[in-house]
């Protein structure tokens, strides 16, 4: 009995009968499913809907959150909640433009400094969370509305593109490195956008991390219960710093995606990140019914989001709903992986 | 006064493959208290649950009264006069309220008090209900602040501020002190004298020595036994456990190796007095006394989390105690912490909560050297944990909830058993642990020749139980048990202190 290979979010084995063990069985396929019956619907009412272009630019659409979300579930496994991930973004936007049109920096100096400036942000989150002892929640709340205001600040209040103004009356001429843009809008092999391999390359990265490494262990078991942790001798100061440095340098990742892509620093861009960032991990919760912050269901949130929004806008639903629907889908796999998904006591 | 008050027939309730109770009768009288014995899994929480209307029977009658009684919430056992008081007293209030807002707080939530209420409103009608029970509460004080033995009484005048007339009882004295849990075996005869029926749910059989005017034994979902005063405890415990008990005293040791752990002149509170003891290798030596003494004080001092504020300790010769707990484990302390769940679980639902990876967190750097899980590792050292402590689970990978709490302490000590190690440091091992498990862990813990146990337990009886020497801690220090002799409580037979 014990012999049976053991999944990724292993379920009870139980001896009760067929309609009953049908009920786990749905609850943990339940978000894939609907993505299929999603797809297919979709397919049928607008064939080139499933042409591998339209694929690309709906995987292109949603790398940015997926990873923000696989950050923002980073610092759930250590029981936190990352709420800069979006300031961190669109000041990562802001730096990454002003690094090049301001200080005419190249490719390798601006992602450096901006990856740099999302690892602080992580740092200082981290310090007020974990020696001043400020509640998460509102320690990286607090870092949102400070980055928020503090990336307007350089410009006063501009968005910045080449010949921008500055402050002090000179106007700025540097030019975004084309091999910066080619980060957000070049293909691999004609057809893969690179912001696809790169949430690719970080879904596995952070799976493995999380899931099948001994820090990953150790970030989750800080989340379950820090006493117990810190008490069988994990450093639970280390792994929160680790998990929000994570999780703000995913983020500025996510910003430089985003500069790349936009080529100008947008004082708006960052603005729906959050929110989408936080609702594509909270729907992973309820990926095979895992009920818990894990990496590949973020990701595939980010996708069903991304998927439901696409098609939609192909069967011209105007713009204006998407908010409702992303709503809608969250309280529906919230109430999924809750609802159904209590055990009997 | 001897009415028949509260009345089970045949009362039967199934968890999935699970029979947790099967035809259970029981009856009590008003004015009577009742213990009820069982081996964790017995059914007694099952019962509990039912009476106090948190799920209901599959089959069978219960009567309070001579009218039938199927409560549907807790709120309706409550109203009508079943009350239980759940093992864990910080459930009974919250941190923040007063306890003058606790004792209130039913009124407030039922919206039988007005919607405005002040301060002073408040502390008279606290203070009418605190009266009533006779209690001396401090209802000015945060919840939060009081210990556990006041928060048990604060429990108690809820119960009676809701006109119970059948009060349960879990485990009430599970972390309270001898002349803590004595004040409320007294408030509790007291009640019942009165005319409250009292269902009381204990391990310790030396409370229900003091306490029970009868005994239930339940074993398998059923009744098994009843035992009148004067009660046959040896009897009582084999029909617990079923079969056989060994509850032989074990001989204590004399060991002459060099000690493993010395302490001098250690002081766990600037104030406090200066302890001097030391603990040899393969001995195990435990530490009672009083709630509040410093016992949990003393043990995460030598396991890193407190500082040493005076004094010298020394392991195998050289100087101790460590920065922090990755310090202790590194060099062969380990430390199961009071309350299992609270300092040695995570949620078991979550990653880790299984009896693998359980018994795998401290030692996750040793076993995974590169980082990555390897399959196989955890397990067999799981496995083995599992033979050699005799754990009840369906496997290595079961979740730590379907495990009894004897199991689940069976898997803390497992755990820290994992590893070799030079001092092994318990606080409460046998909290929520049956008779069996018990003997068990004792057993097991015994058997470390080359391992210096140190054992913080609030119970003397369990220090007799597993100890080889058993010392005393209170707020004048540390002293042998057997030098208040006077004032413990009757030793089981054969002690050779």
């Amino acid at each position: 009995m014990s012999a049976e290979p053991r999944g990724l979010f292993e379920s009870v084995a139980d001896e009760r009968p067929n309609f009953e063990r049908l009920a786990p069985f749905l609850r943990r396929g339940a978000v894939f499913f609907l993505l299929a019956a999603l797809f297919a619907g979709f397919s049928l009412a607008e064939p080139a809907f499933s042409s591998v272009g339209n694929l690309m630019s709906i995987l292109q659409a949603v790398s940015v959150v997926a990873i923000l979300a696989v950050g923002v579930t980073i610092s759930m496994a250590v029981g936190g909640f990352d709420l800069s991930i979006g300031a961190v973004a669109a000041s990562s936007v802001m730096a990454a433009s002003y690094a090049m049109v301001v200080w005419r920096f190249d490719v390798y100096e601006t992602v450096a400094l901006v990856l740099a400036f999302g690892l602080t942000v992580g740092l200082v989150n981290s310090a007020l969370i974990v020696l001043v002892g400020v509640p998460d929640l509102l320690a990286t709340l607090a870092i949102n509305f400070l980055l928020t205001g503090l990336q307007l600040i350089p410009t006063a209040g501009r968005s910045i593109a080449t010949g921008l103004i500055l402050p002090d009356g000179s106007s700025a001429n540097g030019v975004y490195d084309p091999a910066f843009l080619a980060i957000g809008r070049a293909r691999l092999w004609g057809f893969v956008p690179v912001p696809v391999l790169l949430m690719a390359s970080i879904g596995v990265l952070a799976f493995i991390l999380t899931e099948r490494t001994r820090v990953g262990r150790l970030l989750f078991a800080v989340g379950g219960n820090e006493i117990a942790a810190r008490l069988a001798g994990a450093r639970t100061e280390r792994l929160k710093t680790l998990a929000y440095a994570l999780s703000s340098g995913l983020a500025s990742l996510g910003g430089v995606i985003v500069a790349a892509r936009i080529g100008r620093g947008d004082v708006s861009s960052g603005a729906s990140l959050l929110l989408d960032a936080v609702a594509a991990s909270l729907i992973g919760f309820a990926v095979l019914a895992a009920r818990r912050p894990n990496v590949f269901g973020a990701v595939v949130g980010a996708i069903f989001v991304g998927v439901l929004l696409n098609g939609l806008t192909m069967l011209n639903v105007p713009y204006y709903t998407q908010d409702f629907v992303k709503g809608a889908v969250l309280v529906g796999a919230l109430g999924l992986t809750y609802g159904l998904g209590r055990r009997p006591a | 006064m001897t009415a028949l008050l509260l009345l089970a027939r045949g009362v039967a309730k199934r968890f999935g493959s699970t029979q947790a109770l099967a035809k259970l009768d029981f009856e009590i009288e008003s004015g009577e208290i009742v213990g009820l014995m069982g081996a964790n899994g017995a059914g007694k929480s099952t019962f509990v649950n039912i009476l106090a209307g948190a799920y209901p029977a599959d089959a069978g009658e219960v009567a309070l009264d001579g009218a039938a009684f199927r409560p549907t919430t807790p709120a309706d056992a409550i109203r009508a006069g079943v009350v239980a008081i759940h093992q864990a007293t910080d459930r009974a209030g919250a941190p923040g309220l007063t306890v003058a807002e606790t004792l209130l707080i039913d009124r407030f939530a039922d919206g039988r008090s007005p919607f405005f209420v002040s301060p002073a409103s408040i502390r008279r009608e606290a203070k009418k209900i605190a009266d009533a029970t006779g209690f001396a509460l401090t209802l000015e004080k945060d919840f939060g602040d009081i210990g556990a033995a006041e928060r048990q009484l604060v429990a108690i005048a809820r119960a009676l501020a809701a006109k119970a007339r059948v009060l349960i009882l879990d485990e009430p004295t599970a972390s309270l002190s001898a002349s803590e849990s004595e004040r409320l075996f007294a408030i509790l005869e007291d009640l019942a004298a009165k005319g409250l029926a009292i269902l009381y749910i204990s391990h310790r059989t030396q409370d229900l020595r003091r306490l029970a005017h009868r005994v239930v034994v339940l074993r398998g979902g059923r009744a098994v036994a009843s035992f009148a005063k004067p009660i046959d405890f040896s009897a009582a415990l084999e029909a617990m456990i079923g079969r056989e008990l060994t509850s032989a005293r074990p001989d204590a040791r004399r060991i002459d190796a060099a000690p493993a752990l010395s302490v001098r002149g250690l002081k766990l509170r600037s104030d406090g007095a200066p302890l001097d003891f030391e603990v040899r290798p393969g001995e195990v030596v435990a530490i009672t006394g009083p709630l509040g003494a410093g016992k949990s004080r003393l043990l995460l001092t030598l396991f890193g989390v407190h500082p040493v504020l005076a004094g010298h300790v020394e392991l195998d010769g050289k100087s101790w105690p460590p920065q922090n707990p990755a310090d202790a484990i590194a060099r062969g302390v380990h430390m199961a912490g009071e309350d299992r769940r609270r300092t040695s679980f995570t949620p078991a639902d979550w990653p880790g909560g299984t009896v693998s990876a359980s018994i795998a967190l401290p030692h996750l750097r040793r076993w995974f050297p590169r980082g990555f899980l390897v399959n196989g590792v955890e397990r067999g050292h799981a496995l083995e944990a599992i033979r050699r402590l005799d754990i009840r689970a369906r496997g290595p990978e079961a979740r730590l909830d379907t495990l009894s709490g004897g199991n689940q302490q069976k898997v803390v000590l497992g755990r820290w058993q994992a590893a070799p190690m030079r001092l092994l440091l318990l606080d409460e091992p046998f909290q929520g642990v049956d008779v069996g498990a018990r003997a068990d862990i004792a057993a097991a813990v015994r058997a470390q020749s080359d391992v210096a146990t140190l054992i913080a337990t609030s119970d003397p009886e369990e220090a007799l139980e597993v100890a080889d020497r058993i010392l005393t801690l209170d707020a004048s220090g540390l002293r042998p048990f057997a030098d208040n002799a006077a004032e413990a409580p009757p030793l089981s037979q054969g002690s050779n202190l």
